[in-house]
């Protein structure tokens, strides 16, 4: 069986930097994994190449068996490739109802339709609402985005991607610079992912990343570690000296 | 709450966003009252019509698109070139023109728009300054075709509908002109609430993430620059057969940076401000040009300055952001 997501030696220079270097994984459907590393060791960078926002140097990705790496980002997101940001890149002077209500329309194919009004569909309404409350936002529905407290953004910028729709979802450090009262939302709303969405998260909470993942990958120098069960990753020793051990985590 | 309030909720909402709210109606009715009340000011309201369509069209473009044009001229001149060559030729119906300027400039839009995308806000500034530069020179050198400096003489246009005559005060032309600038209204503040309209505001308000939940960003700025190319265009056909002449002034780089002071006046993104823009502009022009016909500039241009230093909403006392609330504006 196809794997939800495959990396194949993908690799990306910038220059004489090597940001990612001969990357490769594999994503299980349904699979909750987690990407960790410390601060440079290409995170980021691996999930602009998997959106499509930058173009690879080397190596392929394979989404459900198909190759993928030539597509733009908007036909990724068409075959179920969505990410989050890990800065919010929201749509500020609409609202959560209107910025969900947009992202079902265009996953139902109806975004290009300029004669009915937005929401006028019943459908798109109630899936709109199902997704909201999932995350809390009914509450907050009419309200600015910009206006928002910033765990609430972070709660939309997941929101949003369930609207799309994916089969894989790539979470980029979903609970960076959320306050420590807002936390427990933002881990309630990454627990409430759909079982059938395959998730590669990256995140520097390790108390996140512990109680989320069933399979951890660690990147250091734009390279993959090594890959395994938190217990595994846990225990390594070079993951200690090189992640863990450098890095406090508060 | 039970299960069917939050659906019934959102719905209301966003109903809401789309209603027509009271100010709107009191708008249009005033608009439609001037023509029985102010008889002897139609030939100036006339224009201030079609400027307020022509300031429609760059409000899509840049209270929605988020593309700032300075170059919107050449799709009010293409049309209005359009329209009066077709008269020209002898197809003298009016409608007819309109139809024939619209398309004409949705093209031109079309191609152009392609240029348009490469770049940021400044490049594209100057791309739409550039378009606008070369259909001047080319309306100026091809004289055969245009009369050059001339402009495009012998227009009649026919009777509207084949029954009313375009008259010298205005009657005809100014109905005509506030028909066809509510019917497009209309198409428009459908289109802005249609899913379509959301999505360029999407792409407008962050085109990284507008990507990232699978929109294709470059088609829809292609799509609404199309659009208020349209628009433009057929706002220089109404331009064009309400005067029967057509010169190179209506591709004119003032004619962009007018309007631009129209919509800036006015607020962009809610379809309201350029219209608004238009009337003031158009209303303290004549006013003012009255009094001290050579310093009218001076006086628009210290109205800018303190619409950027003090703001628009602290000039008007309030009474701006009661009528943008009023009018539905968001954000």
């Amino acid at each position: 069986m196809n794997a939800a997501l495959e990396i194949v030696g993908l690799s990306r220079r910038f220059g004489g930097l090597v940001a990612t270097n001969d990357v490769s994984l594999r994503l299980e459907r349904g699979a909750r994994h987690a990407l960790i590393g410390p601060n440079g060791a290409g995170k980021t960078t691996l999930i602009n190449l998997l959106s499509g926002v930058l173009a690879p140097s080397a190596g392929r990705i394979l989404l459900d068996g198909t190759d993928i790496t030539a597509l733009r980002p908007d036909a990724r997101v068409h075959r179920g490739l969505v990410r989050t940001f890990q800065i919010n890149q929201l749509f500020a002077d609409l609202t959560p109802l209107t910025t969900v209500g947009l992202a079902v329309s265009r996953r139902l194919g109806l975004d290009r339709q300029f004669w009915r009004r937005l929401g006028s569909k019943g459908e798109i309404v109630d899936e709109c609402v199902a997704i909201l409350e999932r995350f809390d936002l009914l509450g907050v529905m009419n309200e600015r985005v910009g206006a928002l407290p910033y765990g609430r953004q972070r709660l939309l910028e997941i929101a949003l991607a369930i609207a799309c729709g994916p089969r894989v979802l790539l979470l980029d450090e979903p609970a960076a610079g959320v306050p420590e009262g807002e936390r427990e939302g933002i881990l309630a709303g990454v627990a409430a992912l759909p079982v059938e969405v395959s998730v590669l998260l990256i995140e520097h909470d390790m108390d996140l990343v512990f109680r989320f993942a069933q399979r951890i990958s660690v990147l250091v120098n734009g390279s993959v570690l090594m890959q395994g069960s938190p217990a595994e990753v846990a225990a390594d020793a070079r993951v200690r000296e090189v992640y863990l051990g450098e890095e406090v985590h508060g | 709450m039970s299960a069917a309030a939050p659906h019934a909720a959102a719905r209301a909402a966003l109903r809401e966003v789309a209603r027509w709210k009271p100010a709107e109606y009191a708008f249009w009715a005033a608009t439609a009252a001037s023509w029985f009340l102010l008889p002897g000011q139609h030939l100036l309201l006339n224009e201030i019509a079609i400027f307020a369509l022509f300031a429609l069209s760059l409000d899509l473009v840049l209270g929605f698109g988020g593309i700032v044009s300075l170059g919107h001229a050449a799709y009010f001149g293409f049309g209005g070139y359009a329209a009066g060559m077709l008269a020209q030729a002898g197809y003298t119906d009016p409608l007819l023109g309109l139809a024939a300027a619209a398309l004409a400039s949705a093209a031109l839009g079309f191609v152009t728009s392609f240029l348009v995308l490469r770049g940021s806000d400044l490049t594209r500034i100057m791309v739409t300054l550039s378009v606008s530069l070369v259909l001047f020179e080319l309306a100026n050198r091809l004289t055969w075709l245009t009369g050059g400096a001339d402009g495009l003489q012998g227009i009649t246009i026919g009777p509207l509908l084949g029954r009313f005559d375009f008259d010298l005060a205005g009657h005809v032309a100014y109905a005509y002109s506030l028909v066809v600038l509510f019917v497009l209204f209309l198409a428009a503040r459908r289109i802005v609430h249609s899913p379509f309209g959301w999505t360029v505001r999407a792409v407008r308000g962050n085109a990284l993430r507008a990507a990232a939940i699978g929109l294709a960003v470059d088609l829809r700025l292609v799509g609404i620059y199309t659009m208020a190319a349209l628009y433009a265009g057929i706002a220089g056909a109404l331009l064009a057969q309400s005067t029967q002449f057509v010169s190179l002034d209506m591709l004119a780089f003032h004619r962009s940076a007018d309007l631009l002071l129209m919509l800036v006046i006015g607020g962009v993104g809610y379809l309201y401000g350029g219209m608004i823009g238009a009337l003031v502009f158009k209303a303290m022009q004549n006013w003012v040009a009255d009094i001290t016909p050579e310093y009218w500039q001076f006086w628009i241009g210290l109205l800018l300055v303190l619409l950027v230093v003090i703001g628009r909403e602290r000039i008007f006392a309030g009474s701006l952001v009661l009528a943008r609330r009023a009018f539905g504006r968001r954000g």
